[in-house]
């Protein structure tokens, strides 16, 4: 069976289990249907046009990825997987390469590290989750998102509006939190973040949340003074809750280019981030940077954001994420195989 | 782990070609591919990548290397030439309308940071224009974007025209541009919700509200972060509605900014200006010739030198380097060092413009205590004028004098004295070595001066 197969299969379930998992995968698809038109149609362009795989071929392939802001280095290693595959195998034309190219791109992006994408929150008490990022990523946004998804789990959660500094920015975070229905602790514009944490911590305590999402100011990760004043703001939750925050999420705009890798690390340096929110997914960008982070700094994706809407966030699972880059592909390949 | 600059990926195979008087094919070759991937790197779009590199390298064939430069340097000039020429003069000036209001759209994908760049372009507008702008809030859809907005013309005591978000936005245009008319302003500025280029109910929407009245300006809003894709971004919008310019925001990051090349070479609308901060005042005219060195990882010199040139006293200069040469600096001259040093703005952004910063192991992270330059001021100024010209007479009771006067510590005046004399040191060194013609040296205690 090919890897396709295995994968539609693992992706689609058996059968009843499945009806969930297929709208999931469809707002997947659907996000994904610009980037994916765009990628597959090339890989596909590809592989009409070069029946051999030979130098032009790869050579090509590099520039498809490349302009995926995959970024030169994690390129470099690909192609080499693939040459290595390609002369192993002894495959010669090119019908057969899609389903090693994206297996190639899993097992980079995985890179022997455990793969957990689920967030790592307390069964009991309070557990804390802290959103970082540059300016504009789309943090409040992500925030109003996962508010609703944990809430659908049966979480309560609470807000807090760490964004004391852009104007407008806690009323942004209060009418989503009116729109999900979750509480949210905020002080007037301008107070100090680490004491706006410290409240909600203390209330989110009192009133029995199991989750707190604090929000913070966006920051570019040059900025010294901004990134201590973050790494104050995570010594504050930590002194109030041990093991705190749970999770510290990075937003990051799937739009952006090699800075990305910069921000993941310096932002890592400050805050020990645990994963990405990838935002913005549903746009025609690619976000390929995140195969960089995750084989450079080890930080796994853990959810995308494909939309505005409040369930427009989606758990990160990396073979659909190369599934949905290659959905075109697949099907293609698994109708053939059905013709033989 | 910021990426090399081009200048030092081309060092090996530079190499190579050493002393050559003439620079061959084979070597352009060579070095294009260097230059192919520092721009890439620098995010410049791969299409135009290749575009580019063609161009420069028919240029660059056969040409004879200038005198004064190795065929390196001579390279990386075409090169960085190229670039500036590519990214356009500096236009940094707003067509008014002859009737106004003079209508500018703001466009842009989500977070780039069309809110605040209204914001600023209208204190610019105020401020340098003499212009009487109305904000207009036209983003009904992101949660409080009107109250942002709001909150900004707040600040800037600017008005904002805004009717919540049960209007639609053609609608809040079409009765801002009549507002505009009755209350005299004679700009207007349209902050549009941010929306993805390939939303085509949105990007209708654009088309409607420019129906309304043809703009006079649309200002493209682009995250100078953005990678590869920023050309399908700048694309799509410059053909749907038509842009007139483009603003590049968040240019104070440490991003290179090679989208700047890539929509201006798919648009060939110019760059009108960069956001450098959050603080209203923080838009600048873009300088093309900076951000060629930029993207190719060469500094901000010219930013450093004007910033130095506007600052710094020619006459006090000469003076300055006489006083080197005699061995008569004095702490009064170090004090006019510092004011000097003080007027050029924040040091640690001085720092970040200086080539190569962003690789010296701590810089970019190095944080220059302002305050620390106070104290060192602070000590000067409770020496007597005796003290300052013949630092030598200062002894253990002049120490504790010194140092109760200046409110600091014994050991605050020794190291300072001991600064003082490495710096005299150093300086010494320094013209002996401009004499001699030689080019490395050693800068001993400069870097702990001001920490």
């Amino acid at each position: 069976m090919s890897f396709f197969k295995k994968l539609k299969e693992k992706m689609l379930g058996t059968t009843e289990e499945v009806q969930e998992t297929v709208t999931i995968t469809n707002k997947f698809k659907e996000g994904l249907a610009k980037t994916r038109n765009q990628f597959t149609s090339k890989v596909n362009d590809l592989v009409a046009k070069y029946r051999k795989v030979d130098e032009d071929f790869f050579e090509e392939l590099e520039e498809i990825l490349l302009q995926a802001d995959v970024g030169f280095e994690t390129v470099d290693e690909l192609m080499e997987a693939l040459r290595f595959e390609v002369q192993r195998k002894n495959i010669k034309d090119t019908a057969g390469i899609q389903s090693v190219i994206s297996e190639k791109l899993v097992e980079i992006y995985e890179a022997g590290d455990e793969n957990i994408t689920e967030l790592q929150l307390e069964n009991e008490g309070l557990s804390v989750v802290l959103f970082v990022g540059v300016n504009g990523v789309g943090k409040t946004t992500t925030i109003g998102k996962l508010a609703h998804r944990l809430k659908g789990e049966g979480k309560k959660v609470m807000l807090a509006a760490g964004d004391t500094f852009r104007a407008g920015a806690i009323d942004q975070l209060q009418v989503w939190g009116d729109r999900v229905g979750v509480e949210v602790i905020k002080q007037a514009e301008g107070s100090d973040p680490a004491a706006v944490m410290y409240d909600a911590i203390r209330a989110a305590k009192t009133r029995n949340a199991d989750v707190l999402i604090c929000d913070t100011a966006g920051r570019l990760q040059n900025k010294v003074n901004l990134m201590n004043e973050l790494e104050k703001i995570h010594r504050v939750i930590s002194r109030e809750i041990p093991n705190a925050p749970h999770e510290v999420l990075l937003a990051l705009d799937a739009t952006t280019g090699q800075n990305a890798l910069v921000q993941a690390q310096t932002f890592k340096e400050a805050t020990n981030v645990t994963g990405i929110v990838l935002t913005k997914l549903d746009g025609t960008a690619k976000g390929g940077i995140v195969l960089a982070i995750r084989t450079k700094l080890h930080i796994p994706v853990k959810f995308v954001g494909l939309g505005e809407q409040m369930d427009d966030l989606q758990p990160f699972d990396a073979e659909k994420y190369v599934y949905g880059l290659f959905a075109e592909g697949l099907e293609h390949e698994s109708e053939n195989e059905e013709d033989k | 782990m910021a990426f090399e600059g081009l200048a030092e990926r081309l060092q090996g195979t530079l190499q190579k070609i050493k002393g050559k008087g003439k620079i061959s094919e084979a070597d352009v070759k060579e070095m294009m591919k260097d230059v192919r991937r520092a721009l890439i790197e620098a995010d410049v779009n791969l299409k135009v990548v290749k575009e580019f590199v063609k161009n420069v390298s028919e240029r660059a064939v056969g040409q004879e290397v200038m005198k004064s430069l190795t065929p390196g340097q001579h390279v990386i000039k075409i090169v960085k030439d190229e670039l500036t020429e590519l990214m356009g003069g500096e236009q940094s000036q707003i067509s008014f309308s002859t009737r106004p209001p003079t209508v500018i759209m703001m466009v842009g994908l989500q977070g780039a940071g069309k809110t605040t760049t209204t914001g600023k372009l209208a204190s610019v507008l105020r401020k340098k224009y003499n212009k009487k702008p109305l904000l207009v809030a036209a983003d009904i859809y992101r949660p409080a974007a009107v109250k942002q907005l709001e909150t900004l013309g707040k600040q800037l005591s600017l008005p904002v025209f805004a009717l919540g978000t049960d209007i639609s936005p053609v609608e809040i245009v079409k009765q801002a541009l009549e507002h505009a008319k009755e209350e005299h302003h004679d700009v207007v500025i349209v902050d549009t919700a941010g929306r993805l280029h390939i939303d085509e109910t949105l990007m209708q929407e654009l088309k409607d509200i420019r129906g309304i009245k043809e703009p006079d300006e649309i200002f493209l809003v682009v995250d100078a972060m953005t990678g590869q894709d920023a050309v399908n971004v700048a694309n799509n919008f410059n053909e749907t509605i038509g842009i007139t310019g483009v603003v590049l925001t968040k240019l104070d990051g440490d991003t290179r900014g090679g989208a700047a090349l890539s929509i201006r070479s798919v648009t060939q609308k110019p760059i009108k200006f960069v956001g450098m901060g959050e603080k209203m005042d923080a838009l600048e005219a873009f300088h093309p010739e900076r951000m060629a060195s930029r993207i190719l990882g060469m500094g901000d010199m010219m930013s450093l030198i004007e910033k130095a040139q506007a600052n710094v006293d020619e006459e006090k200069a000469k003076e300055l380097e006489e006083k080197f040469r005699t061995q008569s600096f004095t702490f009064d001259d170090f004090l006019d060092q510092i004011s000097q040093v003080k007027q050029m703005g924040p040091l640690d952004e001085i720092l970040k413009m200086l080539p190569g910063a962003g690789k010296i192991k701590g810089l970019e992270n190095a944080k220059v205590d302002e305050k620390q330059m106070d104290r060192v001021e602070a000590i000067i100024y409770s020496m007597t004028t005796q003290e300052k010209t013949t630092p030598d007479i200062i002894n253990g009771p002049r120490k504790k004098r010194i140092a109760k006067g200046s409110g600091t510590s014994i050991q605050d005046v020794n190291r300072l004295l001991k600064q003082f004399d490495d710096m005299k040191k150093m300086m010494k060194q320094m013209t002996n070595m401009q004499q001699k013609g030689k080019k490395k040296m050693k800068m001993p205690g400069l870097d702990s001066l001001f920490k």
